[in-house]
């Protein structure tokens, strides 16, 4: 047993930060790190800057593009771009569709399809909850019945992230609604520019547009665009929705933002002195800090346990990531707002009205949106009770 | 990285799970429970014949050469059986502060002894006020030509009844709060001067009450230098919270089984009630707690070999922070879903809940920890 990582990998750290640190315009990194969103813009560049030096899709098997990292490389990779921050990348291209297309995929998808996500010259989006199928997901009801050479889409899907710049969504259809709801889905990609398409945002509690609605009015797709077989779609999503594991309990995000709270809390003041001083305070960071040591070291051994585990199997105890990840994003984001207190206050809207800067702290902009947005992550990519379900189910077999 | 086993730690760990799961199940417990004392003399043996007992030693000391990964095997057995034989007292405390605090003589014959199962020590640093502050002494020991004197009380030391040698933390100058003027001293049980009075404790193990009025302690039975023993103690304690964090998950990971089977076994209503969600949900939760405090177990083993002290402090109080929080979690909630059976004394589940809730109040509890690390720690580094 060595916590320690190996000089190689050491190396490797130092490598992947130095091209961040070369290749991230530093504008670009203090934006994200004050707790703006990027843009779509921000998104593509720095994607492609990854896919140019060939670590746009550095999971993915090297036939497909892939760098051949082990699984500790792989989350050092990740680590580094969550804490620098950069961009995320657009995980509904290169963590989900695209490994569906290259497991299941024609060779006419893969070869049509791969390179377009890794260069993120296609933009996808996805198309699975509706407005009656969230934790019950196999019970969606958007159809697509085959016409003569076509699939014809209705129904209306929603949460879709991002799809106001979407290129193409991956849609969840039932094409059988005689079977058992989990046998008549298939999985089908869909030009968003299709006609009979309508996208409508949502509006979150923060004041953002991340989601939206996304309505299918007739909607004719190529037969061709079926991924796999037909009505097999539900084990391709559980595939989808069990394949991103690395760096899905965020620990990089989460590191990102103590360091936020302790230089912030050095400016803030209780009681006249700096907050950072104040004992209560102190422990409260402490708290989280020690969860989320340990929840690094959880994630480390289900990294060191894949190597070993069947392929594409993920580990039930991943969702212990997932539970624990998601609970500390969110304490991170309320420490932030205790740290800035009354001054949370001030609205400032995404896209303002006028160019009159707001009140108070420019800092202080971003952190009760931040807090508000961050309630999505114990309840998107499978609910926290959804998680604990599986626990039960799949690791304690009750 | 690596979380993997080496060939001589898995045999390590199947001959000690071996041992006691043919010689320790919760019948024989109890039985050595009632034993004077409160241990068995031939389980003791036994773990001499095993090796375990000289494991943590240099191998020049007479010992193994084992380091906090064996010792965290070991540990998470023995909170799996439960085991009360004093292995914390005579080989972690007692042979901690021998192995970096004595002479090549103490060395020698006092080593050798822990080694063969000949000897047990306990080590006396709580006092009536000083809850978990190891700095915070009363005993006095007075300087008399090349001897010290001592006296004072120590309170709830761990197998200080039966313990053939008591170290004795005591104060040889400044004052109550000092780090400084701090000395560790060997005092046979016998020594005159010495009273004791033990007890049962609430897990089962036993601690006693010391007193020491004017026992004089030689040459030979000070330990390292009588102004700086504190940062040996530190160090000491620190190993304790290492093998304590894994005795508790040990003991947490059986609770856990223990709860999940009688889930499924359990029927009301006409059907198991580890069928209902509420249930579920809450074993979910115990098995979150468990892996986080497993994580920091093997973390807290990992870094115990942490070269600047203030760190390793840090670290260690980090794992016992978690293992506290996860520790009253699941023994509560492992209580709670038996219902009516884990109230019972006879039935297994309390008592690993006692275990647990004890090992809380062993070298300090979650709160003590949490306020070390905010003072001292950065787990997150800056950038």
């Amino acid at each position: 047993m060595e916590l320690r990582f190996t000089d190689e990998e050491i190396a490797f750290r130092k490598e992947v930060r130095a091209f961040i640190d070369a290749k991230l315009p530093k504008a670009l990194r203090e934006k994200l790190a004050a707790g703006h969103h990027p843009t779509r813009d921000d998104i593509v560049f720095w994607q492609k800057t990854l896919n140019d030096k060939g670590w746009g899709v550095a999971h993915w098997p090297v036939p497909y593009g892939g760098t051949g990292w082990d699984a500790v490389k792989q989350y050092i990779f990740l680590e580094e771009m969550m804490m620098a921050p950069s961009p995320p990348p657009l995980a509904f291209g290169t963590s989900m569709v695209g490994p569906v297309i290259y497991t299941f995929g024609s060779e006419a998808q893969k070869k049509r399809f791969l390179p377009r996500i890794a260069s993120l010259d296609d933009w996808w989006c996805q198309g699975f909850s509706e407005p009656g199928a969230g934790s019950d997901l196999a019970g969606l009801k958007t159809k697509a019945e085959k016409v003569g050479d076509h699939w014809v889409i209705n129904g209306q899907k929603t949460w879709t992230t991002l799809g106001q710049y979407a290129d193409w969504i991956f849609v969840l259809a039932r094409t059988d609604a005689s079977v058992k709801k989990q046998e008549g889905i298939s999985f089908i990609l869909v030009d968003m520019k299709t006609p009979g398409i309508t996208v409508k945002p949502i509006q979150t509690i923060d004041g953002g547009h991340e989601v939206n609605e996304v309505f299918f009015d007739d909607v004719k797709v190529p037969l061709e665009n079926l991924v796999g077989q037909e009505n097999k779609g539900w084990d391709y999503a559980k595939f989808l929705l069990g394949n991103e594991r690395t760096g899905i309990a965020r620990v990089g995000i989460s590191k990102q933002r103590i360091r936020k709270i302790k230089e912030m809390a050095a400016i803030e003041q209780r009681g006249g002195r700096p907050l950072i001083e104040d004992q209560r305070f102190r422990e409260k960071i402490a708290e989280v800090e020690i969860e989320l040591k340990a929840l690094e070291i959880t994630q480390l051994r289900v990294i060191a346990g894949e190597k070993k585990r069947e392929k594409g199997k993920p580990d039930p105890a991943s969702s212990v990531l997932k539970i624990k990840g998601s609970e500390l994003q969110q304490a991170t984001t309320e420490l932030l707002m205790e740290v800035i207190g009354p001054h949370s206050a001030p609205f400032a809207p995404e896209e303002p009205g006028s160019n009159e800067p707001p009140i108070g702290p420019e800092w202080a902009q971003t952190i009760a949106p931040t807090y508000f947005n961050v309630r999505k992550v114990s309840i998107y990519g499978g609910s926290n009770e959804i998680q604990k379900n599986i626990i039960a189910k799949a690791v304690l077999g009750l | 990285m690596d979380f993997d086993l080496s060939e001589e730690q898995q045999l390590l760990k199947d001959s000690v799970d071996g041992f006691l799961s043919d010689t320790y199940d919760f019948e024989s417990r109890k039985k050595i429970a009632a034993l004077p004392g409160g241990w068995s003399p031939e389980v003791w043996a036994k773990f001499a014949e095993l090796g375990i007992l000289g494991l943590p030693f240099a191998e020049e000391d007479g010992g193994f050469g084992g380091g906090a990964v064996e010792t965290m095997l070991l540990a998470e057995s023995f909170g799996k059986h439960l085991v009360l034989e004093p292995y914390l007292a005579t080989v972690i405390l007692g042979g901690g502060v021998l192995k970096r605090a004595g002479s090549a003589a103490q060395k020698a014959e006092h080593i050798a002894a822990i080694a063969e199962g000949s000897r047990t020590f306990a080590l006396a640093t709580t006092e009536r006020h000083s809850r978990y502050d190891l700095f915070d002494v009363t005993t006095a020991a007075k300087k008399a030509g090349a001897s010290f004197v001592l006296d004072g009380e120590k309170a709830v030391v761990v197998h200080g009844g039966s313990a053939d040698r008591i170290i004795v933390s005591a104060r040889t100058g400044g004052s109550r709060r000092d780090r400084g003027g701090i000395g560790l001293f060997m005092v046979p049980a016998d020594a005159p001067g010495l009273s004791r009075r033990s007890s049962p404790t609430q897990d089962g193990t036993h601690a006693a009450e010391i007193t020491l009025s004017g026992v004089r302690v030689d040459a030979d039975g000070v330990l390292g230098d009588p102004e700086g023993g504190l940062p040996v103690l530190e160090a000491v304690a620190d190993e304790a919270i290492a093998a304590l964090c894994a005795e508790a998950v040990g003991a947490m990971s059986e609770l856990t089984d223990l709860t999940v089977d009688y889930l499924k076994q359990r029927k009301q209503f006409g059907v198991p009630i580890g069928g209902f969600q509420a249930l579920q949900h809450r074993a979910a939760e115990m098995f979150v707690a468990l892996e986080q405090a497993r994580s920091m177990a093997m973390f807290a083993a990992m870094t115990a070999a942490t070269e600047d002290a203030t760190e390793r402090r840090a670290l260690a109080s980090a794992a016992k922070v978690q293992i506290g929080r996860s520790a009253k979690f699941i023994g509560q909630q492992g209580i709670q879903l038996h219902g009516g059976i884990g109230m019972t004394m006879e039935y297994k589940a309390g008592h690993y809940f006692k275990r647990l809730t004890m090992i809380d109040t062993l070298f300090g509890d979650a709160d003590h920890h949490l306020a070390e690390v905010a003072c001292y720690g950065q787990l997150v580094s800056a950038a």
